[in-house]
């Protein structure tokens, strides 16, 4: 059976033919987006001292343990309002990579240097390295955290450089 | 508690199934698995179903499969735990019979991911781990949070790239021989050494595929085995353990805590020894979604020191014959990898490695009636190992 009369088979239906096997799929009529809505208003000191170019963590005044991603509650003295404390802007690249084949929301960009670097305080953060030479990037090597304007979109998001 | 028993197993062909919908596909299984035991519906107690989904369109896959495998009124659950769900649904099952809430209890593992786009399964595949404190601002992929293992290890303990593709290699030789698995055909260093990078310095045939496949295993009682089989494969131990979602809070990148962990936990229940679990495991499945998994996973699971696994694949130790057979099913990669699959896929093969089930050429001498199956989910957000065993 050719391909033209299989096509002729499913007329006025929404159904496509497998490019490898011509068996009938049924394509979904329905297309559902997600957008998540996600609240911050608990660690907004993090996102406003962003704007002012510092990385916030935080620590728990009881056992002194430092938490980053920050979170305002410490799960093991079970107290909340944790206070806030700067990340130094001076680190070690612990490992990279770099993301050629990436999911569909990030097609747009280029090739990005995923990184993992580390910080006083047993802080480690995983972002971006940016670097023009890939070939210079060493682990081990000193990293600066700083804050800079993610492009197309225009937000403000931390990052390493050398 | 009770001891339980395997009774029956059932297994679909893995790969692009795109002749078959969803509910067939999780029926291929779960006949397979009632043929084995000889078990009929009705006998079954309680079933745990592991789907990730979201790839594919039911939201809610336990209510529709019951429904066409005619399973109703029984009780079930859906579990997830990542990549390692079908190990949680085995844990489930495992755990309403060894408890004497059931009987007999199903576990089945279904996946069907070519229902959607290439670049929106490896989406959906990154957003596993911390959605919004990685994924969102930084697109890592799966692929890339191995990589940055990959890259540590290289770095720490001199490894290269042809140790991992030797992984790569073995798990095609084996997977060749394998009439489930979803690519069929053996490869060269030089295949893998030539293929593209996904992310540095893992390239593309480091990686495990996209897969379509079920799973499905019948658990019982210790009694009730005993009217249905003279060789029951007994679950000696199926321990889990868990790490941090940020791969930022891990300790060091060249090992996974909760494979280590978890490890301990099965060893110690199942009474191996942890300084050489090798001399007593027949054959072993681990968790090779990418070839640094399995280098890390022999170290982790105490197969090799610490910083010495690659030394494993360089040698060709864990082929038939060396000191300890991995992954003779073809492994995630070469087998296949549908996510909430592979921990019960992994079950149905030790099985049948110690029923002296499978092909000849890829099945391992049955010497200590003992199997190891290593299931991580996500970057060892969870991981679990199992003990099955000839003996009770």
């Amino acid at each position: 059976m050719s391909e033209d009369k299989k096509r002729n088979d499913y007329e006025n239906l929404p159904i496509i033919l497998d490019k490898k096997l011509g068996v009938p799929i049924w394509s979904d009529v329905r297309e559902l987006k997600l957008k998540y809505k996600m609240p911050l208003g608990k660690i907004k000191g993090f996102f406003t001292a962003l704007s002012e170019e510092k990385i916030l963590a935080t620590r728990c005044p009881k056992c002194e343990r430092t938490f980053f991603p920050p979170q305002v509650d410490c799960p093991y003295c079970r107290i909340n309002d944790l206070d806030w404390i700067e990340v130094p802007k001076e680190g070690i690249l612990e490992t990279y990579t770099i993301i050629t084949i990436k999911p569909t929301t990030f097609q747009h960009y280029e090739d990005y240097v995923l990184a993992i670097a580390s910080f006083e305080n047993n802080v480690k953060i995983l972002t971006w390295l940016k670097i023009d030479d890939k070939d210079k990037i060493k682990i081990g090597m000193k990293v600066k955290l700083t804050v800079s304007k993610r492009l197309p979109e225009g937000y403000y998001i931390y990052e390493l450089t050398p | 508690m009770r001891d339980v028993a395997i009774l029956g197993i059932g297994h679909s062909k893995f790969g692009k199934r795109t002749d078959v919908n969803f509910l067939e596909l999780g029926w291929e299984a779960i006949k397979e698995a009632l043929e084995d035991s000889g078990v009929s519906q009705e006998k079954i107690d309680f079933v745990a179903v592991s789907n990730f989904g979201l790839w594919s369109s039911e939201p809610s896959p336990v209510a529709p499969l019951l429904e066409y495998a005619g399973l109703n009124p029984t009780e079930a659950i859906r579990v997830e735990a990542a990549c390692a769900s079908g190990s949680a649904a085995v844990k489930a099952a495992y755990m309403a019979v060894a408890s004497g809430s059931a009987d007999i209890a199903l576990a089945l593992g279904i996946e069907k991911m070519h229902e959607s786009g290439t670049g929106d399964v490896v989406e959906l595949l990154a957003r596993i781990g911390n959605y919004f404190w990685e994924f969102e601002n930084f697109g890592p992929t799966f692929v890339g949070y191995y990589a940055l293992y990959a890259n540590r290890y290289m770095h720490d303990f001199g490894a290269r790239e042809e140790d991992l593709a030797k992984i790569a290699v073995k798990n095609h030789y084996y997977g060749f021989y394998n009439p489930k698995a979803q690519f069929r055909k053996k490869i060269t260093l030089e295949d893998v050494m030539s293929s593209p990078y996904i992310a540095w310095p893992l390239k593309l045939y480091d990686c495990s595929p996209i897969t379509d496949g079920s799973a499905a295993v019948i658990l019982a009682s210790e009694d009730i085995a005993k009217k249905y089989t003279d060789s029951p494969v007994w679950i000696k131990a199926i321990e889990g353990a868990t790490a941090t979602s940020n791969l930022s809070k891990r300790e060091n990148f060249i090992s996974i805590p909760s494979a280590i962990e978890a490890a301990k936990r099965a060893y110690k229940k199942a009474k191996i020894d942890l300084e050489k679990p090798y001399k007593y495991i027949d054959v072993a499945e681990v968790h090779d979604c990418f070839t640094i998994a399995e280098i890390i996973a022999y170290e982790d699971l105490g197969f090799a020191k610490r910083g010495e696994g690659f030394k494993l694949a360089r040698e060709e130790q864990t082929y038939i014959g060396g000191s300890i057979p991995v992954n003779l099913s073809g492994g995630l990669k070469s087998k296949g990898h549908p996510i909430a699959t592979t921990g019960v896929s992994m079950i149905v093969e030790l099985t049948k490695q110690l029923l002296q089930r499978v092909e000849p050429e890829r099945q391992a001498p049955i010497n200590n009636g003992l199997a190891l199956a290593h299931n991580v989910g996500g970057t060892g957000h969870y991981v679990f190992v199992s003990i099955l065993s000839l003996e009770k």
